[in-house]
Parts: C-alpha cells; sequence; structure tokens
C-alpha cells in the first residue's frame, strides 16, 4: 500500500510539474533569503573568531578620558609586554592648499600598534613610515572629499604635517565610524599638547602585546575595579569578539527576520495554489476510493506531492542563498570590522532548507485535509460539491502549529524576544486585516451593481468572486509587498525629517566649542567679520555624578542588586542661565533663574535622566566638577525637544551658581552657503587653533548617507518579499487561467471582440491593485504612526509624492502581470478547452 | 470467497432521504432485491428516479439511511467507510458513463491503478493482455485525452476486470458515447462479463441495453415498481 502511495503520487504529477513548480518557487526566494542571510551570519562569526586579535590589533587595552595617573602608570608597567601608546581628540585640521579646515579625530601613535592585522594605506609603506618622517595619514573618504592630494601639507593646532599616504582600512574601525568622523594619524610624539588643555576630550590608550601567550583576561581580571575606580577602562580580545559578535549577531538576524516574511508570504501561495490544484484532482481521488483508497492514503498522495515540491524549493532556495550570500558582504561592507570568505555554512543551509520544507508542508496540509471530505460518490455525480468544507481539530491543530511555530521561529531568530513577539504580532495583524479586506471587498462586489454600470466593469467585477477566485491570495501578496515598502518609506521620511528641523532658517548650522574664556571675544569678533550673526553663545561645565541621595555611584556599581544606569556613569556638560529656552518644556517643579547662594544648588533635570537616576523634585545629586563636590537638589524637571539642533542639556543650573567653574563656550552661528561656512572656520582655526568647529550640515550629509546604506540594507532583504509577492500574484492569475480561457471561449461565442475580454480583465486587475495597494499602504501609515511615536519619538512624516508612485507602480505591475499570464487567452479556440482536461 | 451460487448482493428495505434545509427528500424507499453470482440485472427508470443512489449504496459508495447492503458477505452497515474501500477493492469493479480516467496516468497505468491499490506490483503483463483484448493493444502508453470517448471507456472496462471483480457496477456506460461506439462498448462488456462470470449490475435509461441482462427492475420516485426477468434470461433458462 506505502508503495503505491508514492508510486501514485509521482505519476500524478506528471503533466503538472511545471505547474507544480510555478507554486513552490513562491517560496524558493524565502528559503534563499534564510540560508543567505544566516550563512553569511555564520561566516561573519567564523571570521570575527579567526581575526579576533585584529579587532582589537592587540592583546588588551587601557583606555580612559585623562591622562593616565600614577598608580595606572605603576600598574601599566607592571602588566609589562610590549606597549604602545596613543591619545586621540577631535580637532580642527586646516589644509592650506585648498584653505579648507573640517572636525576631525586625530590619533597620535606610536610604533608598534596594531600588534595584530595591519593599518592599510595607499602608499602601502606609508603605513609606517610617517612615524619616522612625523607626516600624517589621513582617511580616504576624506581626502576625496576635500581634495586632499599626497604631498599635501595639514596643519593642527600648531604643528604642521605632511600628508603621505590615506588610510584604507585600520583595526576597531568600520568605514561608517569613520564617515562621521574621518581620521587622521600623526606620530604621538609631535602631536601639539596644546590642543589638550583642560576641559576638552581626549582618550588615552595603552595597547599591549604579551609574546608570554598569557590570559589577557585573567591577567586584567584582579585589575578591574581598581582601574575602574580611576574610570581607566579595559578591553581584552574576548570581549572585543563578543562586543562584534553581539552586535553584527542582531544585525543578521534582523535581516533575517525581514528575509522570513519572504517565506511566510511564498507559503501563503504554496496554499492556495495547491488548494486550487486539489480541487481540480477531486475526479481522480474519488475513483481512487471507489476502487478501495483508504481516505488516510489518498490524502497521502498529495501530502508526498508538496513534500517533493517542498524539496526542490528548499533545494532551488538554498541554491540561491548560497548565491546570494556572496553579494551580502558588499551590500554590508562599510558595517563590517572584517573580510568575510565565502564559505556554505551547511548548517545555515539545513535550517533554511528544513524550515522551507516544513513550512511548506504545513501551508498545504490546510487545503489537504479537506481531501477527506472527498466522496467516492463523486465519480457517480460530477455536480456534487464537496459539502461545507470541514475545519476539524486536525486544520485547527495545523493552523496552530504555522502559528506556534511562526512566533517560535520569530522569537528565536529575532535580536530579542519583544521584537519576534512584536513581530509575529505585526505580521499576524497584517495577514488578518488583508485578509478581511479581501473578504470585504468580495462581499461588496458580489451585491447587484447599480443600472447603468456597463458591462464590461460588471464581468470584471464578477470575476473577483466567482468561485475559486484567487482574490485573497492576490490581495496577501500586494497587500504584503505594497505594505513592507511604504513602512520602510514612511519611517525612512519621520527619521530624516526629524533631522533636518535643523535645514530651518534662523537656526544656528555652525557651532565653534572648546573655547577657552580668553578666546570668546577673538572668536566673536572672527564671526562678525566675516558678516555672520551670533545666534547663541552658552557655557558648559563638565560633571560627573558623584551621589544620588545618601548612595554614592561607586556604591552603586559595586552593590550587585542595585542599579547603576549610563545616567550615572555618564560625563555630563552642563550650563547654568536664567532662563528656559524654547526647546524646553517644564514639566514639575519650578525652574529658579538664579541661585542665592545658600543652600544645595536647586537644578533642572531633564526627564529621561531623572527617571533612569529615579529622582523626583527635592532628591539631592551631588556632581563631581573637576574634583570638586557641588551637593545639588532636583528643583524641576523638564523635557527637552532634541530634534532642535541647539545646544541641549540635561542639567541646567541656575545663572550665579556655576561662576567659579572651569567653563567651555560655546557659539553658534548660521552660514548660507559651503564656501561660508569653509571661511569662517578656516578664519577662526588659523587664529584660534584650539577652537573647534562642527558643520551642521555636514553631519546630515554624512547622516544621511549612512542611513541611505542602513536602508539599502534593509530594502535588499524586503525585496525577497516584493518579488515574492509577484511570484505568487503570477501563480494566482497562471491559476485561474483555464478558467479565463473557458470564459474567453464563452465570451467570444457569445460575440464578445478581443478588446471587451481584455477590458473586462484589465477591471479586475485594476480593482484589485487598487483595493490591496491602498489597503497595504493603509496598514502601513498605521505602523509607520507606531513606529514614529513608539521608537522615533516624532511626529509621522508622510512623502505623499513616493507613496503614491508606489500605489501607481503596484497597479500597473497588476495589471502588466496578469495581462502578461493571460496572455493568449483570448486566442484558445473552443476545442481546445473541450479537449483539455484539468 | 464467494462460492457456487452463493448471493453475491442482498439489498433488504433500503431507503435515502436527503436533507434538503428544513424539508427531508425521500429518494429511495424500501427497495430490497437480491444478486447470485453471475446474475445479470438492470436498473431502469426515468431520470431522478434514484439509479445512481441506490447504485452507489450497493458499492458502499455512501450510508443509507435505513436498510442493508451486504456485499460478498460484507455488511456494510457495520463497516467503517476505509473498511468498505477495502471490500470495494477485493470484490467490486465500475464503469462510469464519464469514463473517469485519471488523466495523469497512461491507459495501462489508469488499468493497473485496482490491482496497485490492493499491493500487486506485477500487475502489468495482465493489463497489457486486458487491454489488447479490448482492442487498444497500441495505445497502451497514451494518455486518457489522447483518447477519444470509446476508446476511454474500453480502458475503462479493462481497469473493471482487472481485480477480476465478483461484481460489476456500470452507470450508463453508453450514456457519453454514440449509439455505434455505444454498441462495440456495450458487446465488450457482456463479453469480460461472461467470460469472467462476473455479477453486473447495469444502470440505464435504454431499454433495448436492458433487455440484454437477466432481470431489470424499475424504479420510479425511488420505489421499485417492477422487477422481471427478460426474455434473455427466459430464452438462456429454456436453453
Ligand atoms: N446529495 C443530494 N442531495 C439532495 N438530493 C439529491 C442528492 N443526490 C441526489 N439527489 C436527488 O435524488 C434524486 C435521485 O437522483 P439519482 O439517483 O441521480 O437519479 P437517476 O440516477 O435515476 O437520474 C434526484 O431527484 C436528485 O436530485
Ligand atoms: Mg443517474
Amino acid at each position: 500500500m506505502d508503495r503505491w502511495i508514492w508510486r501514485f503520487a509521482a505519476r500524478d504529477t506528471r503533466g503538472n510539474r511545471g505547474r507544480l513548480l510555478l507554486f513552490v518557487s513562491s517560496m524558493v526566494l524565502g528559503v534563499a533569503a534564510l540560508v543567505s542571510i544566516n550563512s553569511f551570519g555564520d561566516n561573519l562569526k567564523a571570521a570575527i573568531d579567526q581575526e579576533a586579535r585584529t579587532l582589537l590589533g592587540a592583546d588588551l587595552s587601557l583606555e580612559s578620558g585623562s591622562p593616565f595617573n600614577e598608580r595606572v602608570e605603576a600598574i601599566i608597567d607592571s602588566l609589562g609586554g610590549t606597549q604602545s601608546r596613543r591619545t586621540s581628540f577631535a580637532s580642527m585640521a586646516f589644509f592650506p592648499r585648498t584653505g579648507s579646515s573640517r572636525l576631525v579625530t586625530v590619533r597620535g601613535n606610536q610604533e608598534g600598534f596594531p600588534f595584530y592585522g595591519a593599518v592599510e594605506t595607499d602608499p602601502p609603506e606609508a603605513a609606517t613610515s610617517y612615524l619616522e618622517s612625523g607626516g600624517a595619514l589621513i582617511d580616504g573618504t576624506l581626502m576625496q572629499q576635500y581634495d586632499i592630494v599626497i604631498g599635501d601639507s595639514m596643519r593642527i593646532g600648531g604643528m604642521d604635517y605632511r600628508v603621505e599616504g590615506r588610510l584604507l582600512q585600520t583595526p576597531r574601525e568600520s568605514a561608517a565610524v569613520m564617515l562621521f568622523s574621518p581620521r587622521v594619524y600623526v606620530p604621538l610624539a609631535r602631536l601639539d599638547t596644546t590642543l589638550l588643555a583642560a576641559g576638552s576630550r581626549a582618550d588615552y590608550e595603552v595597547y599591549f602585546r604579551f609574546e608570554d601567550e598569557r590570559d589577557a583576561d585573567a591577567a586584567i581580571e584582579p585589575l578591574q575595579s581598581e582601574l575602574r575606580g580611576y574610570r581607566v577602562g579595559t578591553d581584552t580580545v574576548e570581549e572585543e569578539r563578543e562586543n562584534w559578535n553581539a552586535a553584527l549577531t542582531n544585525l543578521y538576524r534582523f535581516l533575517g527576520l525581514v528575509g522570513f516574511t519572504a517565506l511566510l508570504l511564498g507559503s501563503l501561495g504554496v496554499a492556495s495554489s495547491i488548494s486550487v490544484y486539489v480541487r481540480q484532482r477531486i475526479q481522480t481521488i474519488a475513483v481512487l476510493r471507489c476502487y478501495g483508497a483508504s481516505v488516510r492514503s489518498t490524502v497521502w498522495v498529495y501530502v508526498f506531492q508538496a513534500a517533493g515540491m517542498g524539496l526542490f524549493g528548499a533545494f532551488l532556495g538554498s541554491g540561491l542563498g548560497v548565491l546570494i550570500q556572496t553579494l551580502i558582504p558588499q551590500v554590508l561592507a562599510d558595517f563590517l570590522p572584517v573580510d568575510v570568505d565565502f564559505r556554505v555554512s551547511w548548517p545555515a543551509v539545513f535550517m533554511g532548507s528544513g524550515i522551507g520544507l516544513g513550512v511548506t508542508l504545513l501551508f498545504a496540509l490546510l487545503p489537504l485535509l479537506s481531501l477527506r471530505d472527498v466522496s467516492p460518490l463523486m465519480a457517480l455525480r460530477s455536480g456534487v460539491e464537496t459539502g461545507p468544507r470541514r475545519k476539524g481539530w486536525a486544520w485547527w491543530a495545523t493552523v496552530g502549529v504555522i502559528g506556534l511555530g511562526t512566533t517560535g521561529f520569530a522569537v528565536a531568530q529575532a535580536p530579542s524576544v519583544g521584537m519576534g513577539l512584536g513581530y509575529a504580532g505585526a505580521i499576524l495583524i497584517v495577514f488578518l486585516l488583508l485578509a478581511g479586506t479581501a473578504r470585504l471587498l468580495m462581499a461588496v462586489l458580489s451585491r447587484r451593481p447599480p443600472v447603468g454600470v456597463s458591462y464590461t466593469i460588471k464581468q470584471g467585477i464578477a470575476n473577483l468572486h466567482r468561485p475559486n477566485n484567487q482574490t485573497l491570495t492576490m490581495m496577501l501578496a500586494l497587500g504584503l509587498g505594497t505594505f513592507l515598502v511604504t513602512t520602510m518609506l514612511v519611517s525612512e521620511d519621520t527619521l530624516v525629517s526629524q533631522i533636518t528641523v535643523a535645514g530651518d532658517t534662523n537656526r544656528p548650522n555652525l557651532i565653534f566649542y572648546d573655547i577657552q574664556p580668553a578666546q570668546v571675544e577673538p572668536v566673536r569678533q572672527v564671526v562678525m567679520e566675516q558678516g555672520l550673526p551670533i545666534l547663541e553663545q552658552t557655557l558648559i561645565v563638565t560633571m560627573r555624578i558623584h551621589a544620588v541621595g545618601d548612595r554614592t555611584v561607586q556604591e552603586l556599581r559595586e552593590d550587585s542588586t542595585a542599579r547603576a544606569t549610563w545616567a550615572h556613569r555618564r560625563e555630563y556638560r552642563s550650563t547654568f542661565r536664567d532662563h528656559l529656552t524654547d526647546s524646553e518644556t517644564l514639566v514639575s517643579g519650578i525652574f529658579t533663574p538664579a541661585w542665592s547662594g545658600e543652600g544645595a544648588i536647586p537644578v533642572s533635570v531633564e526627564q529621561d535622566v531623572a527617571n533612569e537616576l529615579a529622582v523626583d523634585i527635592g532628591d539631592s545629586i551631588v556632581f563631581d566638577i573637576q574634583g570638586i563636590l557641588v551637593p545639588t537638589v532636583v528643583g524641576s524637571i523638564r523635557t527637552v525637544d532634541w530634534r532642535r539642533m541647539q545646544t541641549n542639556f540635561f542639567v541646567v543650573f541656575p545663572a550665579g551658581s556655576l561662576d567659579a567653574a572651569p567653563a567651555m563656550h560655546v557659539i553658534m552661528t548660521r552660514t548660507d552657503t559651503e564656501a561660508q561656512s569653509a571661511q569662517v572656520q578656516s578664519a577662526v582655526v588659523r587664529q584660534l587653533p584650539s577652537v573647534s568647529a562642527i558643520d551642521l550640515s555636514l553631519i546630515l550629509n554624512t547622516f544621511e548617507a549612512i542611513f541611505s546604506r542602513i536602508a539599502f540594507v534593509a530594502r535588499f532583504m524586503a525585496l525577497f518579499s516584493v518579488l515574492t509577492g509577484m511570484i505568487v500574484l503570477a501563480g494566482a492569475v497562471l491559476i485561474s487561467r483555464f478558467q479565463r480561457i473557458e470564459e474567453s471561449v464563452l465570451l467570444k461565442t457569445l460575440g464578445a471582440s478581443r478588446k471587451t475580454v481584455l477590458r473586462i480583465m484589465s477591471v479586475e486587475y485594476l480593482v484589485l491593485g487598487f483595493a490591496a495597494s491602498l489597503t497595504g499602504i493603509l496598514l502601513a501609515l498605521a505602523a509607520g504612526w507606531s513606529i514614529s511615536i513608539f521608537v522615533f519619538d516624532a511626529p509621522l512624516s508622510v512623502p505623499f509624492a513616493s507613496v503614491g508612485i508606489i500605489m501607481a507602480s503596484v497597479v500597473v505591475l497588476t495589471l502588466v502581470i496578469g495581462h502578461l499570464n493571460s496572455r493568449g487567452v483570448y486566442d484558445r479556440s473552443a476545442l481546445d478547452v473541450l479537449r483539455s482536461e484539468v | 470467497m464467494t462460492n457456487g451460487k452463493n448471493e453475491v448482493l442482498q439489498v433488504a428495505d433500503l431507503t435515502k432521504t436527503y436533507q434538503c434545509g428544513q424539508r427531508s427528500l425521500t429518494v429511495l424507499e424500501g427497495v430490497g432485491f437480491a444478486l447470485a453470482t453471475g446474475d445479470t440485472c438492470s436498473i431502469v427508470g426515468p431520470s431522478g428516479s434514484g439509479k445512481t443512489t441506490l447504485l452507489g449504496l450497493c458499492a458502499g459508495l455512501d450510508a443509507p439511511s435505513s436498510g442493508n447492503v451486504t456485499l460478498c458477505g460484507h455488511p456494510f452497515g457495520s463497516l467503517s467507510e476505509d473498511e468498505r474501500a477495502a471490500v470495494r477493492n477485493e470484490h467490486v469493479g465500475f464503469v462510469f458513463q464519464s469514463f473517469r480516467l485519471i488523466p495523469t496516468l497512461t491507459a495501462i497505468e489508469n488499468v493497473m491503478v485496482p490491482a496497485e491499490l490492493r499491493g500487486r506490483n506485477n500487475a502489468r503483463p495482465e493489463a497489457a493482455a486486458l487491454l489488447a483484448d479490448v482492442g487498444l493493444g497500441d495505445r497502451m502508453d497514451h494518455f486518457p485525452a489522447q483518447l477519444s470517448g470509446g476508446e476511454q471507456q474500453r480502458v475503462a472496462l479493462a481497469r473493471a476486470f482487472i481485480n477480476r471483480p465478483d461484481i460489476l457496477f456500470a452507470d450508463e456506460p453508453t450514456g457519453n458515447l454514440d449509439s455505434e461506439t455505444g454498441e462495440h462498448v456495450v458487446d465488450l462488456l457482456f463479453r469480460l462479463n461472461r467470460e469472467a462470470g462476473t455479477t453486473l449490475v447495469l444502470v440505464t435509461h435504454d431499454l433495448d441495453l436492458a433487455a440484454m441482462t437477466d432481470r431489470i427492475i424499475r424504479l420510479h420516485g425511488g420505489k421499485v415498481v417492477s422487477d422481471t426477468r427478460t426474455a434473455t434470461a427466459l430464452a438462456a433458462m429454456e436453453g
């Protein structure tokens, strides 16, 4: 009996294999997406493991925001090994030949680092020669942007350097990071140390290589807490590896989740085509039952066929996935710290094809279960329809397994449980709403049309709710694709518009900072000489939190039951003034404009920080301002509109409270052109080399550049779903092809012209395209709205023109796919129809 | 299993009622008869009189509202659907009005289906011989779509006999054929039936065709209105 089942299953696919392959092709891309992203992830892990030491470039590093004190120096001595130091800070680099200047990250390096891996430069020998000759290496992108060539001179502070080479790849820094703040390498010995004045930020690092193969983690462990007390951070190969692994795993897992959507959509396509396919095999099944086949074995025949299709799809998808995997490193190159070799990851292939096969089978089972209701009587009477579809426990159990499996997989694949659940929930809602809309559409359209509607329109609309129609499938395929694309577009737009608020006229867009009190007047002078306005001038005092209430941050950190958050640990750049700005709103308490000089200073704390610190009005906070403890009390809590590109502060002190503290000044102006901006920056840097400038429009451009790459990666994965949607759509149209031929022949016999037949089809696809894209877009707006509220915390921004283009494209695409797949329908003769058995 | 002049089919007081919304429609009422090995019987009556329904019940394709069908000693009433299927596989052959060949199988594969369902994997020579017998020896690897209606029905005949059934059910076997082709098929049907000694239940509204069987059961409105021996039967008895 068993042998009969698979033998018959194989024979029965004859003449249908092309069709079955088309059905299964809708899941191929989903499998490909999963296999490619997970195989890539495995390779990435392998690459990171293999090159872990080059990630850090050393066995161990110590790092601090201020020069190491004596005790730390003693520890460094005792650790031994080969050492190499580096000091980094942000400063303006000035290029006399072009007269341009740009804020860069200056790294003063010593010989030795990186001990593992290499700094790649052009020309290659420049990677070490600059240390001896006293020259500089500059980020390749920066050189291109600022038209700098090798041999040019560059000034940082009071030092001049000859540009000896372009930096191509450096340890610890991916291209994305470099875009934000371009790197400049110079010898440590030739740094202008006057730039490292108190109050400005710098990073002091020392890198170790241990020739004795000792375990760096074990060596540093006993020193950790003491070093932490001095605010000295440590980093080992192992930590670096874990950090990268965690970050990149999150990235590729998220992408995998996007790919999984394609698989789900494809499986729905499989389910819907199989349901039509088996309906056409009812007579065959009835005959088999007459001749003694059991109910179970007839169902198995088609389960085997589905399994065969699933296997084939999994096989094809895996192959395609392995090919696509070679593309991913190129797409993600900017975010990767290591070169990823191409290798086929068999676990990823097995997982991807296993999931593909499993999902196909489960979704196929939904229509296959109804085969149990096929009565052998149907061989005697062809008119008998399968009675009302039985949705017994087996059907619901299958649906349950699909739901649990999808959720389980989403949770396992997603970077976090919450994200996995959120994904599963969102997918469920989108599918349900799309399906509901399809049902509603069919219900509305099945009502008798008003008199006067032309025949073509009536017939086209009737096609959408005829028996065996594919409206639901087509709606899902089109709607989900539209939904994904529009959601991405709306999210992008919301994010970008949030940043470009800074582009408003009258808002400052050029900021000078790190201005010593004595430099304030000269800077104002230079700016005004250039004919630019002084829009804002603020003071910044750097401080840390020493204690909240009666517990010091140190205690909190050592107490494993307490929680020391980022708000406890961060460095605060606070200001003092007698008013709130227009980007600040008081939530509770009273803002104190000026301090009387008695008791704790009443400060205004930003709401999120107050939440993190768990403080309320009247609670005390002790700040450590460069060694001096300053007791304060929370006088008010305020919200800050961070999107306003101006100096915003977590903590604002009242006027007169910090007069004695060492402060840095910030001066803001607005330039209208790039040239103007370059000119005033050069003028300031030439006179006051220690003052730094940030051009906000430059930051915006950089941000947009990086964002567009991330968006590209996400779109790359969403593309799988969109393509799958098109395949499902094409499949759905092809399935109903025979039905269409019959109808078209009938219409032709009744005297309809080719034009009429084509018009009827056009009406059908137009209505479908409109309904699906509109639903998809509305859902996307809802999704975009929740993302804008819960993720970006910003008002939704809708690019109406682009959304309109999407809608038009979906409608046109539906028309084109529909017509392409129905090609030749009109040309079939009545005889063809009589002959072909379905 | 069956031997001698044992009764192959016993039908007792069969009633079938369909529920159509609120109304119940009685399609068959109190039908009873019995057939022994080798008997041939026609069921005739106007369209809608319940012939196909009766045939379906006799073959265990459907369950009666009341009454019993016993096929080759198996009372269907006490069997599950799959058990009835097993009984059919062992004892029953079918010929349908619209042929019902499986479109994806070749002629010979169609003929082999009942044998393969029984677990026999060596039925090909037998199937080939049967096809040759019905005059389709050179069409064995053709698909149903490549055969004419008469040819398809001859393949169906070969399929009906491959398991050497004890009883053959034929529902309007010539209904979809022109008269000449129909005659040819009928000749074949009776020849094969005679050679195999199979009991035959033939549903038809063609009285000439019915006259070729031993016995005619007339249905009208779901009731047996007459049950007669035919001239053929009388002639056979005399002969
Ligand atoms: N599933 C069903 N539901 C309701 N009525 C049915 C069903 N099947 C058959 N009938 C009715 O039973 C009657 C007998 O049908 P049938 O046995 O096919 O007659 P015949 O084969 O003699 O033409 C008809 O009136 C038909 O409409
Ligand atoms: Mg009938």
